[in-house]
């Protein structure tokens, strides 16, 4: 079985060819090739180290803020490459949005830290910024909690709370891709599955690629898991065939707990 | 023999006894400074003070009027030419221009700036500006002033800005945002009441020094508010008074002296108040 498992009866959102990644002399990602299809969620798996949070960065060219980080290849978005030196990268985040393994609000109240971002890229009336505010917080199922205080500080939120405002930010600016990077590590169990059933919601609108260090979270909310080690894509493949028949002995080994 | 946990006591003991020995030496002539400002300002302190000018010698009474009106005004236009530079310039060095090497040069000319001799910076602000526009004003002052507070507020523009999560930034790059709405918008508004602090720190460092204005607004017997003409100053003024033979004139100089050691730690109290409503939140 090839690295490249196609999932050929989907629309690819993101197409990876070929990507190597560097962190300066280090090699942080060698021959990458993978499809993540449209609308589905697309998990990785592996070691810590092992590059999956690497490769979720140059998705939204995270690591151009670092000197020293070079992504060499091809990430094919709408027909073209993401790591075009070319390529505007504020655009780019703008369609894939991102949210990380600590809840980061920003030092704002609720409501402008939704609005922040929509700003960014559209000029409307204060009423049609309330709806999507209104809008974008009912996504990430906040609204009920928060409404009655959209003027207090986005940090006085719990951090289950400040997660899904987190995620809200991501989805108000309206991106074909969301990004999220251990989203639940933080979290307590309940909050948890308040994010995971949020994942299952938003994958009907977006297309979803999550890195998780917790293989069950990956086989109760992925439609495709992608194993990776030491910088390898090993295995990809739909989420089921791949935790019940792992083609390679590395997957399996890691899926069974032998090593990892 | 002395074991080994009652030989550390004792030095524990030892070392808690040479610390405190230190600290109330430290400790006493602060409070006798303190002691001696109160007592002797406080007598000096009356409405006069702040209503009447500086007396002519030989004449009776007097206040500090326009010396005080003349140091507000001095710091105040001081503050306003050195906090906007002084922020921006944090922000370069913090957000723009981590490893670039202009970055380290001005990091590097800031620290020699910070500990440069305040009567250095009055006579090149003299050289350069007293010397080339005609003489003494309160401009001058102000931007002797300005040049001891820029360093004092990049340097804590920058260390705060730092202090920010990486994951914040990153977060805010995540939605889109160019570098410059990342720095003013997020990032600068999370230390927010650290660089205010920073701030009102160089307001009183720069508070109570001298030797600048010695050079710069020199003084002023009358009242004036004409920046560009030599100004009264507190500074300056209880320097004068403190060693001039007449009895009214040191009498206002103590009263002075208390005045800018109120305010400097009303500063400071101020500096408090800020950082424990951030802590509540």
């Amino acid at each position: 079985m090839p690295d490249l498992a196609v999932p050929d009866d989907e629309k690819a959102a993101l197409q990876v060819r070929n990507l190597d990644f560097y962190y300066g002399e280090f090699k942080g990602l060698s021959n990458v090739n993978m499809d993540i299809a449209s609308k589905k969620v697309t998990a990785f798996i592996g070691p810590s180290g092992c590059g999956k949070s690497t490769l979720l960065r140059t998705f939204n060219r995270m690591y151009d803020l670092y000197p020293g980080q070079r992504a060499e290849g091809q990430i094919l978005f709408h027909g073209k490459n993401l790591l075009d030196k070319k390529q505007d990268v504020n655009l780019v985040r703008a369609k894939i949005g991102m949210v990380f393994q600590k809840p980061t609000p920003f030092p704002m109240t609720i409501y402008e830290n939704i609005a922040f971002g929509v700003r960014l890229y559209e000029r409307m009336s204060k009423s049609a910024m309330d709806d999507r505010v209104e809008w974008a917080l009912n996504k990430a199922a906040l609204w009920g909690e928060v409404k009655d205080k959209l003027q207090q500080n986005g940090l006085s939120l719990s951090g289950g709370q400040q997660q899904r405002l987190c995620i809200a930010r991501a989805v108000a600016v309206k991106p074909e891709v969301v990004l999220l990077d251990e989203p639940t590590s933080a979290l307590d169990p309940i909050s948890t599955a308040k994010i995971e059933e949020l994942i299952n919601e938003l994958k009907n609108e977006y297309t979803i690629a999550i890195v998780t260090h917790n293989m069950q979270q990956a086989a109760r909310i992925s439609d495709y898991t992608a194993f990776m080690y030491l910088g390898e894509l090993i295995e990809f493949n739909e989420t089921s065939a791949l935790f019940m028949v792992p083609a390679k002995k590395q997957t399996e080994d890691y899926i069974t707990g032998r090593f990892g | 023999m002395m074991s080994l946990y009652t030989r550390r006591i004792w030095i524990n003991r030892i070392g808690i006894g040479l610390s405190m020995i230190a600290m109330s030496f430290g400790l006493l002539a602060l409070m006798w400074i303190l002691w001696t400002l109160f007592s002797k300002g406080f007598a000096a302190l009356s409405m006069d003070l702040f209503t009447q000018d500086t007396p002519a010698p030989g004449s009776d009474g007097g206040g500090l009027r326009n010396a005080i009106v003349g140091s507000g005004l001095i710091l105040l236009f001081s503050m306003l030419i050195s906090t906007p530079i002084g922020i921006l310039a944090g922000i370069y060095l913090a957000e723009f221009g981590r490893i670039s090497r202009f970055a380290s040069f001005t990091r590097f000319m800031t620290d020699i700036m910070l500990s440069a001799p305040s009567i250095v910076i009055g006579l090149f602000v003299y050289a350069l500006f007293v010397a080339t526009t005609g003489g003494f004003s309160g401009w001058a002052g102000s931007l002797a002033l300005a040049l001891i507070a820029i360093p004092v507020v990049v340097r804590t523009t920058e260390n705060m800005l730092k202090l920010v999560p990486t994951s914040l930034r990153e977060a805010a790059f995540a939605v889109g945002a160019p570098r410059w709405q990342v720095s003013l918008k997020v990032t600068l508004r999370a230390v927010k009441s650290g660089v205010v602090t920073g701030v009102l720190l160089a307001m009183a460092r720069i508070t109570g020094e001298t030797a600048p204005l010695l050079f710069t607004a020199l003084n002023n017997q009358f009242f004036s508010t004409d920046m560009s003409e030599p100004m009264g100053n507190l500074p300056v003024v209880i320097y004068q008074f403190a060693l001039s033979p007449y009895e009214n004139w040191i009498n206002l100089a103590w009263g002075g002296a208390l005045l800018i050691a109120m305010l400097v730690l009303a500063v400071n109290i101020g500096v408090r108040v800020v950082f424990r409503n951030k802590d509540k939140r």
